[in-house]
């Protein structure tokens, strides 16, 4: 247990020693550590981000099915009233129609009857003149009494 | 334990080193170098810290090389175990910017706790194995044979130790105060006044070598004293069997605990050289 050169050996490995781990072992080992550190910290910095992100997406999400559900409820809403309007006029147009034709009808009714007056009256006229002219034959001078059968013919 | 010792010798052969010397007539080891004076090796200390510090270094080269930043091993992991809670250590005591002091405190930590280890190692297994290589291969005597297997009972080893520290303190000392800088810190403290100056140069030597004398001490005292009575223990005979086994356990503890105060105190030392007063 006495101090001797032992003492030399020891310490020149003692520093061999320290230089290999300084030089070898500590600064790979430590780097590895460290990175892995920031790899874990980048990770959960990532995670974090995409569970923002997904958070903003769901909403937005929302927002548009809100929104398209709203569109779809306009576009029926328009579609119908659209029908609504398309009946009303279709039944407006039939119901105009209808009264036309049924005037029409009735125009033709009057002048068919007009025409129908006309003939018979100038039959009974004629009849009215045969016969005063067969009464009146043997009394009176025909063209006498013209202007009388002419006035007549005028009041029937 | 052997039966043809007595007690004393037991205790005596398992803590004596194994020694090498050059004399006249060559190498010589052991009993042959009693006279060799300070050139003389302890080889047992040398080959097992080299080794230990040499696995060490492998182990830790081995995680270094194929360590991968994404999902460790589970060897990986455990490597990076040791590196964080050294990292984190030495983060919390020294706040300059070194790239020495965390290396070296792992250092410190894994070869000293290797070493401390080796006690743990039942007492006679090395020093058998040993004699028996002495005796067959070399055809010497298995008394003369020695291996204390544990290089931290070695004053040697512990003193190279916290003098390479104490080197390093030196040297931050001057490096970051300059040689002004640090000459002041050792004569102005704690009385700032001139004709305290040599009262102070004495406190702060005896403040400034009684740092690497601790550490050296510390170390050696805990273990010599451990690895004793591990031996102690086992000349007890059947008793050393209940007795061994607490002292061992306790050892898990004491054992990582000298290294972690040998690492810590390194790194408070240094840190007080970084300091600028």
């Amino acid at each position: 247990m006495n101090i001797n050169a032992t003492l030399i050996g020891q310490a020149i490995a003692f520093a061999v020693f320290v230089w290999f781990c300084m030089k070898f072992v500590w600064p790979p080992l430590l780097g590895a550590i460290e990175e892995r550190q920031k790899m874990i910290a980048d990770g959960l910095e990532a995670s974090d981000q995409a569970e923002k992100d997904l958070a903003v997406a769901q909403a937005q999400a929302a927002e548009q099915l809100k929104e398209a559900k709203a569109q779809a409820a306009e576009i029926i809403e328009q579609a119908k009233k659209r029908a609504n309007v398309l009946v009303d006029e279709e039944t407006q147009r039939g119901h105009s129609e209808r009264e036309k034709i049924i005037a029409q009808g009735y125009a033709e009714i009057d002048a068919e009857r007009n025409r129908a007056k006309e003939d018979l009256r100038k039959q009974v006229s004629a009849l009215a003149i045969a016969g005063a002219e067969k009464i009146l034959a043997r009394e009176i001078d025909k063209d006498a009494q013209a202007d009388i059968v002419a006035k007549l013919v005028d009041e029937l | 334990m052997a039966s043809e010792y007595t007690t004393t010798e037991y205790i005596q052969h398992h803590l004596t080193n194994a020694v090498m010397c050059t004399t006249e007539n060559g190498i010589a080891f052991n009993k042959a170098c009693s006279d060799a004076g300070f050139w003389s090796w302890h080889i047992d200390t040398l080959l097992w810290s080299i080794g230990l510090g040499v696995l060490f270094l492998w182990v830790f080269t081995n995680a270094a090389r194929k360590a991968t930043t994404g999902v460790p091993t589970k060897g990986q992991a455990f490597i990076e175990m040791t590196i964080e809670f050294v990292n984190s250590n030495v983060k919390e005591t020294f706040h300059g910017k070194n790239a020495v002091i965390a290396p070296l405190a792992l250092t410190i930590f894994v070869w000293v706790l290797l070493m401390n280890l080796m006690d743990l190692v039942p007492v006679d297994i090395l020093p058998s194995i040993a004699g028996f290589i002495g005796s067959s291969a070399f055809g010497m005597d298995p008394h003369d044979v020695y291996m204390k297997a544990v290089p931290t009972t070695d004053l040697n080893l512990t003193f190279a130790l916290a003098l390479g520290v104490f080197f390093l303190i030196i040297y931050y000392s001057i490096k970051i105060k300059g040689i002004s800088g640090f000459v002041k810190e050792l004569t102005m403290q704690p009385f700032n006044h001139w004709a305290f100056i040599p009262v102070n140069f004495i406190l702060e030597s005896v403040t400034l070598i009684a740092r690497p004398l601790s550490l050296a001490l510390r170390l050696f005292g805990n273990l010599y004293a451990s690895e004793l009575i591990f031996i102690l223990i086992a000349t007890l005979g059947l008793w050393q069997l209940p007795l061994h086994f607490p002292w061992a356990v306790f050892h898990i503890l004491v054992l990582p605990l000298q290294a972690f105060i040998f690492m810590m105190l390194t790194i408070v030392y240094l840190s007080l050289a970084h300091e600028d007063h």
